[in-house]
C-alpha cells in the first residue's frame, strides 16, 4: 500500500531537520600587509593593501571553496576555470546541484573547517534570511550595482539573474506585442507557468509580472491574480508545469519564466521567441555572499572581485544570465555584444521586489490561487 | 508431585523450565518486521502526529488544524476523496472483470502470463513518466489529439480537461485496473469449476450461481481490492503534481505546499495536520470496510 510513504518521506524530514544543528564561529582580526587574518575583516580589496595585496594573500591560500554551482549553470564552468588559470587557485567545487539552502546548510554545519564553503551564491529568499553568516564586503565595481540590488554594507550583492518574460512559440501562436494578446482565442488552453506560485519563486513572479502588465503595484498583486483567473475562465490558462519536456514536445507553448531560462528553450525549438512587456520588467536576481567562517577568506575575496570584473560578468553574459554590471558595462562599451545580442530587449525601468513586497504577495497568493484557477 | 496446601511448593515446579510450558522464542522471528513497522511507520506517524501540536516557534498550538478549514484545504479533501473514491470504484470494476476474462482462460496459457505480467509492470507505471505518457499522446499536442483534431474530432474544444479531475480519473485508471487485477486473480482462481456444476445440477441457472455462490464468496475480496485502489490513489502525489501542477486539487499536494516553498509559504506544521487529516480519512474508510466486510462474511 502506497499510503504510507508520504507520511514516511514527512517523518525523515523531520529527522533530517532536527538533525541540522547550528554551530557558529568567530573571526579574528590581525594588523599589516594582507593576509588570511586581515582579509576575515576586510570590507574591500583597499582595506586590505590594495588588489594586489591580495591576490597574493589568496595565492599564499592557494585554494577556495564554493558550492552549488553547476558548471552548465550561467556558465559557472567557465568561471571557475578561468579563475583557476588566471590566479592557479585550486578550488573545490562542493554539491554542485544544491540549493540555496544547502548552501547555507553547509555554512553551518562546517562551520570554519577547511571544507566549509568560502563563498555563496543564493536565491534572495535565502540571502536576506541569512544574513549574520555572511561578512560584509564591497568589490572595486560596486557603484556599478543598482542601491536595490545590495546589502548597503555588502552582505549580500546581486550577481546576475534576469527579466520575467513570457516565451512562446512563434510557430504555434501568434506574435506577442501586447500582454493582453494573451487573452485572445489563438492562446486556448497554451499559457502555462514554471511552477506553482505558491511554491516556486519564478512563477510567483510571474503572476507579479501580470499583475504590473495590467495596472497592479509592486506592494498588491491581487489584479494579478485576477487576471490569471480571467484568462482561466476563458481557458487559455493551462494547469500543467511548464518543463523543457512540456515546452519541447509543444504542450506549453506559452511560458512565463526568467528570460535567461527562457531563452535557452531556443535549443529545442528554434521558432522560440521570449517577449518581456514594457510596462512590467520585473528583475529576479540571485546573489553573492561571502561565508563569515570562510576558512579561505582571501581566495574568498578575490573570486567576488573576479565575478564583478568585466571579464566576469561577459562570462555570466555568455551563459544567457545578466550580469548585474550589464547595464554599466552597456554604457562603458565592456560588454559582450554579440552575447547581449542573444538575450530579449528590454525597454523601460526595471522594478525590484523588496522583501516587504515579496511576502506580501506570496501571503497574498497563498491564500487566494488555488480559488481563483480551480 | 505437589500436594495441595503448599503453595510454595506448587509456583516452584509448575513451570519446569525445561519440557511442559517452554520459554517461547517463536516470536523472534517477527522482529525484523516489529522493527521495520517501528521505524518506517510508527516512529513517522508519531513525529507527524506531535510535530502537529506546535507551530514553527516550537510552541504547542492548535492553530495547524484550525487551518485545516482554509477554503482551499477544503476543496482538496474532497476532490481526493472523490477522485479516490472514483478512480478505486472504476478501478475495481473493470480490474475485476478483466482478471475474470483472464481466469476463463487457460490457466497456464501465454494470455494468462502475459496479461499477469503486463499487469505486473503497469500497476507500478505511476508517477512523472506516466504522466507525460498521457501528455505526450492525448495531451493537447499529442499525435493522438492532432489526428483527431484532423480528423474533425477536437476533444479539447471546450476544456483542457486532461489537466483537469476528469484526466487525473483516467490517468489513475491506468494504474489502478491492474492492480486490482493483481489483487483479484487469487480470489477468482480460489472459485472451483465444480461450485458452478453443483449449482447447475441443483437446477440453478447463472443468475443463481453468481448470486448465490460466487458473488457472496467474492464480495469480500472485491470489497478489499476497492480499499487498497483508494489509499493507493489518496497517497498519490507524483502523477497528480506532473499533470496538475495549479491550484494542487490533491492532499498530499498540500502538503508539499507547505513543507517546501521557494516563496517561503513554510508551515510544516499545518503540513503535518493534513497528513493527519489523510491518516483519518483513510482509518475511516478502513473501519467502514471492516463494518461492511463482516456483515458480507457473517454467514459464510
Amino acid at each position: 500500500m502506497k499510503f504510507g510513504s508520504p507520511i514516511r518521506g514527512l517523518g525523515l524530514a523531520v529527522v533530517a531537520l532536527v538533525v541540522v544543528a547550528a554551530c557558529g564561529s568567530s573571526g579574528g582580526g590581525a594588523t599589516g600587509a594582507c593576509s588570511s587574518d586581515k582579509a576575515k575583516t576586510a570590507n574591500s580589496a583597499s582595506a586590505c593593501g590594495g588588489l594586489d595585496a591580495l591576490i597574493a594573500a589568496a595565492k599564499a591560500e592557494g585554494k577556495l571553496n564554493v558550492i552549488a554551482l553547476p558548471r552548465d549553470w550561467a556558465n559557472y564552468g567557465a568561471l571557475l576555470d578561468g579563475f583557476k588559470a588566471k590566479y592557479g587557485i585550486d578550488i573545490t567545487s562542493d554539491n554542485p546541484d544544491g540549493s540555496s539552502q544547502d548552501e547555507v546548510n553547509a555554512v553551518k554545519q562546517l562551520g570554519s573547517t577547511s571544507r566549509a564553503p568560502d563563498v555563496l551564491d543564493v536565491g534572495m529568499a535565502v540571502a536576506l534570511a541569512n544574513t549574520d553568516l555572511f561578512a560584509p564586503y564591497k568589490v572595486q565595481t560596486w557603484d556599478d550595482i543598482l542601491t536595490s540590488q545590495k546589502e548597503a554594507t555588502g552582505l549580500w550583492f546581486q550577481d546576475y539573474g534576469g527579466f520575467m518574460s513570457i516565451g512562446y512559440d512563434s510557430k504555434t501562436v501568434p506574435q506577442i506585442n501586447n500582454f493582453t494578446d494573451l487573452e485572445g482565442s489563438a492562446f486556448k488552453g497554451k499559457v502555462a507557468l514554471n511552477g506553482n506560485p505558491k511554491q516556486a519563486n519564478a512563477a510567483l513572479n510571474g503572476v507579479m509580472m501580470a499583475n504590473l502588465a495590467v495596472g497592479g503595484t509592486v506592494d498588491d498583486i491581487s489584479k494579478g491574480v485576477d487576471w490569471f483567473h480571467k484568462l482561466k475562465t476563458i481557458g487559455n490558462f493551462s494547469k500543467t508545469q511548464a518543463t523543457t519536456a512540456t515546452v519541447k514536445n509543444g504542450t506549453t507553448p506559452v511560458v512565463f519564466d526568467w528570460d535567461y531560462l527562457s531563452a535557452a528553450h531556443g535549443k529545442d525549438v528554434p521558432t522560440w521567441k521570449v517577449f518581456v512587456p514594457n510596462n512590467a520588467i520585473l528583475g529576479g536576481y540571485y546573489a553573492q555572499a561571502i561565508s563569515k567562517s570562510a576558512p579561505h577568506p582571501a581566495a574568498a575575496r578575490l573570486w567576488e572581485e573576479y565575478l564583478y570584473s568585466d571579464e566576469g560578468q561577459n562570462l555570466w553574459l555568455a551563459g544567457l544570465a545578466r550580469p548585474v554590471r550589464m547595464a554599466a558595462m552597456q554604457a562603458s562599451g565592456k560588454i559582450d555584444q554579440p552575447a547581449a545580442a542573444k538575450l530579449p530587449a528590454v525597454n523601460g525601468t526595471p522594478v525590484f521586489l523588496s522583501d516587504a513586497q515579496s511576502t506580501a504577495a506570496k501571503n497574498y497568493v497563498v491564500a487566494h490561487w488555488d480559488a481563483a484557477i480551480a | 508431585m505437589t500436594t495441595a496446601g503448599s503453595p510454595a511448593v506448587t509456583t516452584n515446579v509448575g513451570r519446569p523450565f525445561l519440557g511442559g510450558r517452554r520459554f517461547s522464542l517463536d516470536w523472534v522471528g517477527a522482529v525484523p518486521f516489529f522493527v521495520y513497522v517501528v521505524i518506517f511507520l510508527m516512529l513517522p506517524s508519531g513525529i507527524v502526529a506531535i510535530g502537529a501540536f506546535f507551530d514553527a516557534n516550537n510552541a504547542f498550538t492548535l492553530e495547524n488544524f484550525v487551518h485545516l478549514n482554509r477554503s482551499y484545504v477544503l476543496k482538496a479533501t474532497i476532490d481526493t476523496t472523490i477522485v479516490s473514491l472514483i478512480t478505486a470504484v472504476l478501478g475495481a470494476i473493470f480490474g475485476a472483470l478483466l482478471a475474470y476474462a483472464i481466469v476463463t482462460g487457460n490457466p497456464d496459457g501465454v494470455l494468462r502470463r502475459m496479461a499477469v505480467s503486463a499487469s505486473g509492470v503497469l500497476a507500478q507505471f505511476g508517477g512523472v513518466t506516466l504522466a507525460f505518457a498521457f501528455i505526450a499522446s492525448i495531451g493537447p499536442a499529442g499525435f493522438v489529439y492532432l489526428f483527431a483534431k484532423s480528423h474533425g474530432f477536437d476533444y479539447y474544444k471546450d476544456s483542457l480537461w486532461l489537466f483537469e479531475i476528469p484526466g487525473l480519473d483516467l490517468v489513475y485508471l491506468y494504474f489502478q485496473i491492474p492492480l486490482m487485477v493483481l489483487v483479484f486473480l487469487p480470489a477468482l482462481d480460489g472459485i472451483k469449476p465444480q461450485w458452478r456444476e453443483a449449482t447447475e445440477s441443483l437446477g440453478g441457472n447463472s443468475w443463481h450461481y453468481w448470486r448465490h455462490v460466487a458473488g457472496p464468496l467474492l464480495f469480500p475480496a472485491f470489497l478489499g481490492g476497492v480499499l487498497l485502489l483508494f489509499a493507493n490513489s489518496f497517497s498519490a502525489y507524483a502523477t497528480v503534481n506532473a499533470l496538475i501542477n495549479q491550484s494542487q486539487p490533491m492532499l498530499a499536494q498540500q502538503i508539499a505546499g507547505a513543507l517546501s516553498s521557494e516563496v517561503g509559504a513554510f508551515e510544516p506544521g499545518f503540513a503535518k495536520a493534513i497528513a493527519i487529516e489523510m491518516i483519518v480519512i483513510v482509518t475511516g474508510v478502513t473501519i467502514l470496510y471492516t463494518v461492511l466486510q463482516r456483515r458480507t462474511a457473517r454467514w459464510l
